[in-house]
């Protein structure tokens, strides 16, 4: 195996007659971050929940961080973090009991949880809250912490649905940096948002309209590509023809 | 001018968490008023109380001369809500919902069809689908037409753009113009700084406080500093080491540049410059820009933490 931690090859998944994703197909590199752009009802959740092992795909194939997502979905699973804005910690539960919930359900030793926890509070200089309820903390922490659990069992690749919605922009751009110095250690960053600035944050980025990756490159060859002078305007260009808005 | 939305002095605690402190807000008869702030500003807090759903703990609020305590029952009937979290009935369809909120606000889909219609017609190939089924886009037009149906005076949107992409959102804005010219005065909150731009007016908040009231080309006088927007090739690098220069106030990224605010007793766009220079940066390219939104709340956050 190279240094391709995504292989996807054609991938389709149909609902019906409805056509969800429609053979897609791309790399990803180790440590790149990788931006998976896309109007509402592009079909980028269910793209994505197929490259997680959580959905079958209809036709086609792809190998996550070495495994096959139809053969071999539970050590995909394994070997991947996944964090979104919705839900990412149990909000009665305090910051060590979410920790030692998921290093649990992933097989860590009490020791190891214990270790890498007391690592990510002092990195984010959150030593006090251990003992707090995720309910008493405020959004920008949670989002953090949420991130740091995301990479609890040191998984080769994260995904991100979303991370920074509805976050203020400090706290946007103080997680970008986390991101940034995750993907220096190795770490392979997939990652979809709404906001067009923090694609230009991205190695490279892809834009998925009506089932299908419409383009795909750097952001700076997609601005030359497209004559724009931000991500906005390349966005708006391509998602405007879009048929399958209220997919 | 004459108000539609009059708040003075609204305060709501929930607990240990004080929600909304001392809320003063007028929104003028007819105005796009934009609510810009993070989740747990107490945006929602405040839509609840406006529309009588929640009692402040102090102060008073009344809108088109009706008070949120003792007229709240007229009140109901001459605002449109919109809520943050989704609350159409998902298992009804898209037409089964819009005929629910006609029906008990007394009206029909007929009656106002054509406050929706620009809206609806989108809608319409769908209208035998689930609400639940739409994507995020088309459930907050439907959102919007079930708030409009019964024709308000008022609009309360609370985030109706969060989760929807750029030309979705875009979409969004222009049917609030168009609204607008029918005298509907619409108060809208958004946590996308870029949407200030389309109200008439804005009332930036954090932590239950609103930091600044202004229109959105007057607010750029309130930013402190000079502002210098950089790019290189290896911007992560060049973050790192801007924001370690003397005399550099704030330095933050900004899509593919970085926005990097001065002291302007201190330093300057040359200082800035050679200063990268003697640290092995030198091609750099720089120069003076206005501030927007963002910047602009950005440095009204830092200034309340300090």
């Amino acid at each position: 195996m190279s240094d391709r931690v995504i292989h996807v090859d054609g991938l389709t998944k149909r609902f019906g007659s409805f056509t969800a994703v429609d053979h897609i197909s791309f790399d990803v590199k180790r440590g790149e971050i990788f931006g998976f752009l896309g109007a509402n009802g592009a079909g980028k959740t269910t793209a994505m929940r197929m490259l997680c092992g959580l959905l079958d795909p209809t036709e086609g194939n792809a190998d996550v961080a070495g495994f096959n997502v139809l053969t071999q979905a539970e050590e995909v699973k394994k070997h991947i973090g996944y964090m979104s804005q919705k839900f990412s910690m149990y909000e009665d539960l305090t910051v060590k009991e979410n920790f030692e919930f998921y290093g649990g359900v992933y097989r860590l030793s009490q020791k190891t949880i214990k270790e890498r926890l007391g690592e990510m509070l002092a990195r984010l200089g959150l030593d006090h809250i251990e003992k707090t309820l995720v309910h008493d903390i405020p959004l920008g922490w949670k989002q953090k912490l949420s991130f740091s659990l995301a990479l609890l069992h040191r998984p080769g690749i994260i995904f991100l649905d979303e991370p920074t919605g509805g976050v203020d922009p400090i706290t946007r751009r103080q997680f970008w940096e986390m991101i940034y110095e995750a993907a220096a250690d190795g770490v392979t960053i997939f990652v979809t948002t709404h906001y067009m600035d923090e694609a230009e944050y991205c190695d490279r980025v892809s834009i998925m309209v009506d089932g299908r990756i419409s383009a795909l490159d750097s952001p700076e060859n997609l601005r030359k590509e497209f004559k724009a002078q931000t991500m906005d305007e390349v966005f708006r260009q391509l998602a405007r023809g879009a048929k399958n808005a209220a997919g | 001018m004459e108000y539609a939305i009059e708040i003075e002095g609204i305060s709501k605690r929930y607990g240990d968490v004080q929600a909304l402190q001392q809320i003063d807000l007028r929104v003028g008869k007819g105005e796009i008023m934009g609510l810009i702030g993070p989740d747990g500003a107490g945006k929602s807090t405040l839509y609840r109380i406006l529309t009588t759903l929640l009692l402040p703990d102090e102060g008073s609020a009344s809108l088109n001369g009706y008070d949120i305590v003792k007229d709240y029952r007229h009140l109901r009937q001459i605002l449109g809500y919109m809520p943050g979290r989704f609350s159409l009935y998902q298992d009804l369809t898209v037409e089964e919902n819009l005929e629910f909120f006609a029906t008990i606000f007394g009206t029909t889909i007929k009656e106002n069809y054509h406050l929706i219609e620009e809206i609806y017609v989108q809608l319409e190939p769908f209208k035998d689908r689930q609400a639940g089924n739409l994507s995020g886009g088309m459930k907050q037009k439907l959102a919007l037409c079930c708030a409009l149906i019964h024709k308000p005076e008022i609009l309360l949107l609370d985030e109706p753009t969060t989760g929807v992409d750029p030309v979705s959102r875009q979409e969004f804005w222009q049917m609030l113009k168009r609204l607008n010219t029918e005298n509907i005065t619409i108060l809208v909150s958004t946590p996308y700084m870029d949407e200030a731009a389309m109200c008439d007016r804005v009332a930036l908040i954090q932590s239950g406080e609103i930091l600044t009231t202004s229109t959105p080309a007057n607010i750029r006088t309130e930013y402190q500093g000079q502002l210098l927007s950089l790019k290189s090739q290896d911007m992560y690098h060049l973050l790192k080491t801007t924001r370690s220069l003397d005399g550099v106030m704030s330095c933050y990224s900004f899509g593919e540049r970085l926005h990097v605010t001065i002291d302007p007793e201190t330093s300057n766009l040359e200082m800035v410059q050679s200063a990268l220079s003697t640290k092995g940066i030198s091609k750099v390219e720089i120069k003076p820009i206005e501030a927007g939104v963002e910047d602009i709340f950005m440095q009204l956050l830092k200034r309340s933490d300090a």
